[in-house]
């Protein structure tokens, strides 16, 4: 526990407030105070489950992680003043966290390799209120997540995409303002995603879906584009060469790369000198190897009353070259390239008169009432008139707890996981067989429970156990009475 | 299992003790390997804690709390027993000299220690012998991924000339003719005889779904990395979470291909490893799949009990782990030869990891070593021949959270 740590529990002293008064119970919330010099780490090492971490301002040189459930770490700014974690492009990332219910928020973050922020199947995470500058590769990356919001972030000189939602399920992203990186927001063989009400521009690219060949998990659908403002993406590419985002052309507004269900609807897409939206199978922008389980081809996308002028002023080559076989010398508001302009793909747009396309040809009009979609929430295919009715696609429950139950199931996990390795039932292994314990202990289970906390040498001819006291006391009483249960 | 070894080695000093004696007695196992339990079918099924976590779409890859791909289980005891014998038993191969445990013998991770395996012709073959732990797990199998189940994979080294050298014909034959394994097959496969097979046939089926029994059985997730994972944060060092780091970082990437928990995603990579001693470029997954753009494409491995696996990488590239993290420092295509054109994953990059960065990944991937569910080795087999094995040492019985610990306190 750091020096800072004000614990809002029985444990907390009473001499140091005097007038705290009422205590909470001994499970409620810490809150832990993080101050210039000290450690955020320590405090997360020392937190709980449900506790919230205060970073006050001042400079912090760490990579923080988070591997506990439910923490929650809290920027405090103060008269401008913000808590800085500060990589000094020596360190690898910001923060890591793997468990659920992670929130992180009002930090600011400069100069890692890596990312600010990166998730590993973090579930129910809240990414709000972050200034991000320059953080490497991506900036905000939550991966093999469920149910998530990253919102109102500031994020820009990222050499990848700032945002990236990569193997997710259910996310919004919110209200974000990003620039300056080669990608502002990307979500990539991710379902149920909302991206509202950003502001995307002078990024190489604006917002972009993908569905990238070779990741494990293999779809990207059902993504809501909405209400963005994406405007003036002509930042030259400086991404790392051979990465994926490398070969997008600059002035691209938005990108949708195989992915399918993306319904582009209310934005307003402007002053992107290569094109407003790009629709594209995977041979588009992708120089990886194949992957047959990869459906490299966009389905069922819809653009939908999009306000777009000025774009395409000066397009990429390859752009270009398209353009002037319909005798252009612009970019388009809206390309299908290559297997998405097919008709058998389902796309359409709605007011296509208005815009300059290309590769339009066999699209229909998402006004006329034949249109589907798939809708986010049910997965059900409904009338899909607008999106405007929904408000998110996060989860309305949070995604289920990953906790071992103290319970006879739990029990038989732990046994048959740990304890199965040294003891059978009935034959000699690393230890003695269950049927020579449970003549020893009969049916005391509380016995066996409090020695495999602290087992001493009992039997000459076996090796002392190993304590197993990173088990909770509840679950060794259960796992002991599952062991006295055990008949073969 | 040093007396064990020592057993052996007396053994094998006093004579010819192998020849096959018709009355010695076999029995199979009524009990399931540690890792499973019997359900109420009489079937074997994996119990672990990862059972309690989920995974998206159940792809299995995740982060520390996720749960497993789907796993292959569902034997019984006998056959899962049967298929131990089959395993380290020679007579499997043409020449009976050679058995599946001869390259992938459990005192050295299930593999062979070799950079190229040896087989029936006493010639290296193409590729290094993958471990078989978690093997249960994969949905690719081989360095190029070209096979998609134990069955079909086994295929291979059974009838390959420059492998085990049999023949299926010869295969059922000499089982058959044995003294003691028609009676395991009708132990094993009793009540199985309304599928096309009399009792106690043996039968090619029989024999690849015993060996795929046995192989399946071969789990090692009780690793001090399990522990952390499970929420237990004592269990690994400040150097080895400090390893853990930089493995999951978005600047080594490491776990962004060898994905937890099984340390694998399962998909074919192009990394661009230099061949051995100006050895041609191994085309990989290109070779099977018709795709060119696989070329030099392999199956990236799971990285669970690699510190046991050297040499690394396809054809045993790298000697030690410390050389094989240090290639992906090296550069994008650095090693690439000169007229080919590969398409290198997007993770191949040039991270500019420190030294000490890469002594940290070393010491992570120590963490990842557990053998605790170490099946045993038979004495003798129904053949009468001696398992095959590739170590002349003993299972070494370090590794696992409770082996470690065990030994430590062990202070008698």
């Amino acid at each position: 526990m750091t020096p800072n740590t004000i614990l809002r529990s029985a444990l907390f002293p009473f001499w140091l407030t005097g007038c705290l008064v009422v205590l909470a119970p001994l499970s409620h919330a810490a809150i832990h105070e993080v101050r210039d010099g000290d450690s955020i780490q320590a405090s997360v090492k020392a937190a709980a489950a449900g506790d919230t971490i205060l970073v006050y301002p001042g400079t912090y040189r760490e990579t923080v992680y988070v591997d506990k459930d439910d923490i929650t770490l809290k920027g405090v700014v103060e008269e401008g003043e913000w808590p800085n974690l500060e990589g000094d492009k020596q360190l690898n990332d910001a923060i890591l966290y793997s468990g659920n219910g992670f929130s992180v928020e009002w930090f600011k973050i400069t100069n890692y390799k890596g990312n600010a922020i990166m998730g590993q199947a973090g579930n129910n995470f809240s990414i709000r209120n972050n200034w991000i500058i320059d953080t490497g590769v991506y900036g905000i990356f939550p991966e093999f997540g469920e149910n998530g919001l990253i919102e109102n972030n500031v994020l820009s000189g990222i050499e990848d995409a700032a945002i990236y939602v990569g193997m997710c399920d259910h996310i919004d992203v919110r209200n974000n303002r990003v620039f300056d990186n080669v990608a502002g927001i990307e979500i990539e063989n991710s379902r149920h995603a909302l991206v509202e009400g950003n502001i995307a521009h002078n990024n190489t690219g604006g917002i972009l879906v993908f569905i990238t060949p070779g990741l494990p998990i293999k779809t990207s659908y059902d993504a809501i584009i909405r209400r963005n403002t994406v405007i003036d993406n002509n930042t030259p590419n400086f991404a790392i060469p051979g990465s994926l985002v490398s070969t997008i052309p600059a002035g691209t507004g938005m990108i949708v790369l195989a992915g399918d269900d993306v319904i582009i609807e209310d934005n307003i897409i402007s002053g992107n000198n290569t094109a407003g939206i790009i629709v594209t199978s995977q041979d588009f922008a992708t120089d990886v190897a194949g992957d047959p389980d990869s459906d490299p081809n966009p389905d069922r996308v819809q653009i939908r009353d999009n306000v777009m002028y000025d774009n395409g002023n000066d397009p990429a080559t390859d752009v270009k070259v398209l353009m002037l076989t319909q005798l252009s010398t612009t970019g388009p508001d809206i390309m299908a390239y290559k297997g998405a302009a097919e008709a058998e793909r389902g796309s359409c747009v709605s007011r296509k008169g208005a815009y300059r396309t290309f590769g339009l040809g066999d699209w229909t009009d998402c006004d006329s009432p034949t249109v589907t979609a798939a809708d986010a929430v049910g997965d059900k295919p409904t009338l899909a008139g607008t999106t405007r009715d929904i408000s998110t696609k996060m989860l309305p429950e949070p995604a289920t707890p990953r906790v071992i139950t103290v319970d006879a199931d739990g029990a038989k996990l732990v046994y048959q996981g740990i304890c199965a390795g040294c003891h059978t039932y009935n034959i000699r292994m690393i230890g003695p067989p269950v049927m020579a314990i449970k003549a020893q202990y009969g049916s005391d289970a509380t016995a066996i429970a409090e020695y495999i906390a602290a087992p001493e040498k009992k039997r000459p001819d076996f090796p002392t156990m190993p304590p197993q006291d990173h088990i909770s006391e509840a679950m060794r009483l259960e796992v002991a009475k599952y062991m006295l249960a055990l008949t073969k | 299992m040093l007396q064990l070894g020592a057993l052996l080695l007396l053994l094998l000093l006093g004579g010819p003790l192998w020849a096959s004696d018709a009355n010695e007695h076999f029995e199979l196992s009524t009990h399931c390997p540690p890792a499973l339990r019997l359900d109420e079918s009489g079937r074997c099924r994996l119990y672990s804690q990862y059972l309690n976590y989920r995974s998206l779409y159940d792809r299995g890859v995740g982060g520390l709390r996720t749960g497993l791909p789907a796993v292959r289980d569902g034997f019984t005891p006998a056959q899962i027993d049967l298929g131990r014998y089959l395993f380290f038993d020679p007579l499997l191969s043409g020449n009976s000299d050679i058995a599946c445990s001869s390259c992938h013998d459990p005192a050295l991770g299930f593999s062979d220690g070799l950079a190229q395996s040896i087989g029936a012709t006493g010639e290296p073959i193409k590729r290094s012998a993958p471990s078989l732990w978690n093997v249960a797990f994969l949905e690719k199998l081989l360095w190029d991924g070209s096979k998609r189940s134990l069955e079909e994979q086994m295929l291979g080294p059974l009838y390959a000339d420059d492998e085990m050298a049999g023949s299926p014909e010869s295969l059922v034959q000499k089982l058959s003719e044995n003294d003691h394994y028609p009676a395991l097959f009708a132990e094993a496969y009793d009540g199985d005889e309304g599928k096309g097979h009399r009792e106690g046939e043996i039968t090619l089926d029989r024999i690849y779904t015993a060996l795929v029994a046995f192989e399946s059985s071969l789990i090692s997730l009780n690793s001090r990395y399990d522990l952390y994972a499970h929420g237990v944060h004592s269990a690994l060092t400040e150097p080895e979470i400090e390893g853990l780091n930089v493995f999951r970082s978005f600047v080594a990437r490491c776990a962004e291909c060898h994905t937890p928990p099984l340390f694998t995603n399962q998909q074919i990579a192009v990394l661009g490893v230099p061949e051995k001693m100006g050895r041609p470029l191994d085309p990989g997954a290109a070779a099977t799949s018709g795709d060119p753009s696989q070329r030099a494409g392999f199956r990236v491995p799971s990285l669970r009990n690699v510190v046991l696996t050297k040499p690394y990488m396809h054809a045993g590239n790298f000697d030690t782990l410390r050389e094989t993290v240090a290639f992906y420092t090296g550069g994008r295509g650095h090693a690439v030869p000169e007229g080919e054109d590969l398409k290198l994953h997007w993770h191949i990059w040039d991270p500019q990891l420190t030294d000490q960065e890469l002594d940290r990944v070393v010491d992570f991937l120590g963490a990842l070593t557990d053998q605790s569910f170490m099946p045993e080795i038979p004495v003798t087999l129904p053949s009468g021949l001696a398992p095959g094995r590739a170590a002349d040492s003993t299972i070494s019985e370090t590794g696992s959270a409770l082996a470690v610990m065990a030994t430590a306190r062990d202070d008698d």
